[in-house]
C-alpha cells in the first residue's frame, strides 16, 4: 500500500498545542517538508520565538534555540556566522518580528544575513490574549484597541515585505497565505525557495504568511479564513516583493 | 618565556581573548572601550575569526547567545550604559547555561553619566546583571597584565561551569599602557560541548538551547541545580591578593583602579608607622570572603575604597558578619580618589583606634 501522507521527519511526534483553526500547524508542516525535501535537518538550527509558536523548539526535530522576544535575527546571526555551512531559520510572529524585534529584523536584512525567516502575520498578539499588533488592521478590535484601531492615535499597520524589499541584502521577500489548497501550494514553494536561497548563499529571505487567529479574532475557524480573505488580503496583497534570483517568470 | 611588550589595557584584553580561543566578537561602539572592538576588527579576520558590529548592544549580546549556543568561544564588550542594554541577554545566557565573556569597561553613571573611569556598576555585576535568580562570574583586573591573565581565566571558567563571565574593568585600566607578557596559549584548555545546538547531523536527538520552563517545579529544580554549581564556584574560584595584611590593624579592601591608589596610600601609611594593608579582590563574584575573613583575625578595622558611593562595602560587612568596623571612602561620577585622600582616611581611622 502506498503511503500518500505522513508526518514529515523534521517534525517530532508530539501533539501540538495550537488552537483549532490556527495556521501555525500548517506552516510548521510546510517548513518541515522543505527541510525533509532538501535533506538538511542534520545541519539546520531553528530559532523559536516568544509567542504562540514558542514551543516550536519541541516540535521541530532539528536543533532549536529559544530566543528572547524579537531577538531571533540576532541569534540567527550568531549561529550563522559561527557555522556558515549550517542552515538557520527563524520562526517569528508579528509582535516578535515587527514590534519588539524590528531593529534586529531590519539590520539582519540590511546585512544580507544568509538566513531564512518564516514570518507569521495574524494581525494580533496571540499568546498574551489578543492585543493590538504592529500589523493590526485599521478599525480592528483587539484587547488593547477595544474601540477599533484608531490610526490617528496608533498609526498604521506595517507592511513588512514591502518595507524590507527596499534593502539590498534581501534576496527574497514574499507574502503568502495558507487559506486554500492553492495558496498552501504557493506557500510551500516559497518556503522551500527561502531555504534554497540560503543553501546557495544568496542572503536574507523572508516569507510572510498571513495567518488566521480564530481564538483572538473571536471567530470560528471557517469565519476566520473568510475574515482573512476579506480584510487582510486587501491591506497585505499576496505576492513576491523582491526576488533577486527569480526562477523563470516568477518574479514581480 | 614570551617577551614583554607595551600595550594599552583594552588592546591587551582583546589580544588575550584571541589567545584564549575567542574567534567571534560582536559589539557596539561606546567610550571608553572602543579599542577592544577596533582591535578585534583588525585581528580576528587574520586568525579566521569574525568581527561584527551589531546594530545595538541588545543585538550584540544576542549574537553572542547564538554563537555560544553553537559552542564557540565568543565575547562582547561595552561600557556601563551598554551593559544595561545587554542585561536582558545576560539573563537569557544564564538561564540557558551558556558560557560567554562580557567586558564592562566602566564609566561614570547613572544614565549617560560620563566617560571617566568608575566602579559604580558593582551591584549590577554582582547582584543584578539581569532579571531573575542567577549569578555571573566577575573578574576584576588591576593591571594590564591582569587584563590578560584574568580574561584567559574568564573564558576557561565560563566554559567549565557554563556560567557567563564578566571582565570588570574601568576606563583607567582600559586606556593605560603597561608592559605585559602575553602567554603563548599552549595550555589553553577546551571543553566538550555536547549540549551545543550546532546541527545534530542525524547522529543524536535534537538539542534545544532554552531558558523557558513553564512548569514551576521544573524551573525551580533547574535553578537549584544551577545554584549548586554556584556553590562550587564560591568554594573554588575566589581570588584575592593580600598586601601587607599579616600584621595590619587597618585593612583596606579595594579592587581595580582604586586598588592602585590604595597601594600607594598604604605604603605612605606604613612610612608613618601605621600598620595598614589591603585585601584586593580579583573576583567580585564570587567575593573573596575567605581572604577578608582571614584578614579580620588581626585587623581592627576595614576600609572599603571604591569609585562609587559605596557598593562593595556591603560585601565586606557580610564577609565578616560586621565583627569589625567597616568604613567607606569613595569618589564617584568618574572621579578617581588620590592616594592622599585615602591616606587621610587611614589616618583618621587609626586615630580613632588609639
Amino acid at each position: 500500500m502506498a503511503i500518500v501522507y505522513r508526518r514529515p521527519k523534521a517534525l517530532n511526534e508530539l501533539e501540538m498545542h495550537y488552537c483549532p483553526g490556527c495556521n501555525h500547524g500548517i506552516v510548521h508542516r510546510l517548513v518541515a517538508e522543505a527541510i525533509d525535501e532538501l535533506d538538511i535537518e542534520g545541519r539546520t538550527i531553528g530559532i523559536a520565538p516568544v509567542g504562540c509558536a514558542v514551543k516550536a523548539y519541541d516540535y521541530f526535530a532539528c536543533d532549536m534555540v529559544e530566543a528572547a522576544h524579537g531577538r531571533a535575527p540576532a541569534i540567527a546571526t550568531g549561529l550563522k556566522r559561527t557555522m556558515p555551512d549550517s542552515v538557520v531559520f527563524t520562526y517569528q510572529g508579528d509582535g516578535d518580528l515587527a514590534a519588539i524585534g524590528m531593529c534586529e529584523t531590519v539590520h539582519a536584512a540590511a546585512r544580507g544575513e544568509n538566513i531564512t525567516v518564516i514570518f507569521i502575520n495574524n494581525a494580533i498578539y496571540g499568546m498574551t490574549g489578543g492585543q493590538m499588533a504592529p500589523t493590526t488592521l485599521p478599525n480592528q478590535i483587539t484587547q488593547t484597541s477595544p474601540y477599533g484601531r484608531d490610526t490617528k492615535t496608533t498609526g498604521f499597520p506595517i507592511r513588512v515585505c514591502e518595507m524590507l524589499s527596499t534593502l539590498e541584502g534581501v534576496a527574497l521577500a514574499q507574502r503568502v497565505a495558507v487559506d486554500s489548497v492553492k495558496n498552501v501550494r504557493i506557500a510551500k514553494k516559497a518556503i522551500k525557495r527561502a531555504f534554497e536561497n540560503q543553501i546557495n548563499g544568496r542572503g536574507y529571505s523572508i516569507i510572510e504568511i498571513l495567518s488566521a487567529c480564530p481564538t483572538n479574532w473571536g471567530l470560528s475557524p471557517r469565519e476566520a479564513l473568510v475574515w482573512l480573505r476579506e480584510n487582510m488580503l486587501k491591506y497585505y496583497p499576496l505576492g513576491i516583493y523582491k526576488d533577486k534570483y527569480p526562477e523563470g517568470g516568477e518574479s514581480k | 618565556m614570551s617577551e614583554k611588550v607595551l600595550m594599552k589595557g583594552n588592546e591587551a584584553l582583546a589580544e588575550a581573548a584571541i589567545i584564549a580561543g575567542c574567534r567571534f566578537f560582536f559589539g557596539y561602539p561606546i567610550t571608553p572601550q572602543t579599542e577592544v572592538a577596533a582591535y578585534m576588527s583588525k585581528m580576528l579576520p587574520k586568525v579566521g575569526g569574525t568581527f561584527l558590529q551589531a546594530e545595538s548592544e541588545i543585538s550584540a549580546i544576542n549574537m553572542i547567545y547564538g554563537a555560544s549556543s553553537a559552542g564557540f568561544r565568543c565575547m562582547t564588550s561595552s561600557s556601563s550604559p551598554g551593559i544595561s542594554l545587554k542585561s536582558e541577554g545576560i539573563s537569557y545566557l544564564a538561564g540557558s547555561d551558556l558560557p560567554a565573556v562580557i567586558c564592562n569597561v566602566q564609566r561614570g553613571s547613572p544614565g549617560l553619566g560620563g566617560i571617566q573611569p568608575s566602579q559604580a556598576d558593582y551591584w549590577q555585576a554582582t547582584r543584578s546583571a539581569g532579571h531573575g535568580d542567577f549569578h555571573i562570574m566577575v573578574f576584576a583586573p588591576s593591571t594590564v597584565q591582569e587584563m590578560v591573565d584574568l580574561i584567559i581565566r574568564a573564558f576557561d571558567r565560563s566554559d567549565k561551569y557554563r556560567v557567563p563571565a564578566m571582565m570588570f574593568a574601568d576606563g583607567m585600566l582600559g586606556q593605560m599602557m603597561e608592559p605585559v607578557v602575553l602567554p603563548e596559549g599552549k595550555d589553553i584548555k577546551t571543553y566538550d560541548k555536547p549540549w551545543a545546538t550546532n546541527g545534530h547531523k542525524n547522529k543524536r536527538p535534537h538539542n534545544v538551547t532554552n531558558s523557558l520552563y513553564l512548569d514551576p517545579y521544573l524551573l525551580e529544580k533547574t535553578i537549584r541545580e544551577r545554584f549548586a554549581r554556584y556553590d562550587i564556584i564560591k568554594e573554588k574560584e575566589q581570588l584575592a591578593e593580600d598586601y601587607m595584611t599579616e600584621d595590619a590593624d587597618i585593612v583596606v579592601v579595594a579592587y581595580g583602579a582604586s586598588s592602585r591608589v590604595c597601594r600607594s596610600a598604604i605604603v605612605a601609611a606604613r612610612a608613618e608607622g601605621i600598620k595598614a594593608g589591603m585585601v584586593r579582590p580579583m573576583t567580585l563574584w564570587p567575593f573573596p570572603e575567605r581572604a577578608v575573613r582571614k584578614a579580620a583575625e588581626t585587623a581592627k578595622a576595614f576600609l572599603s575604597v571604591e569609585m562609587s558611593m559605596g557598593q562593595m562595602v556591603d560585601d565586606v560587612k557580610l564577609a565578616i558578619d560586621c565583627r569589625r568596623p567597616v568604613y567607606f571612602y569613595g569618589r564617584t561620577g568618574g572621579v578617581v580618589p588620590t592616594p592622599g585622600e585615602v591616606l587621610e582616611q587611614i589616618k583618621a581611622i587609626n586615630g580613632g583606634l588609639k
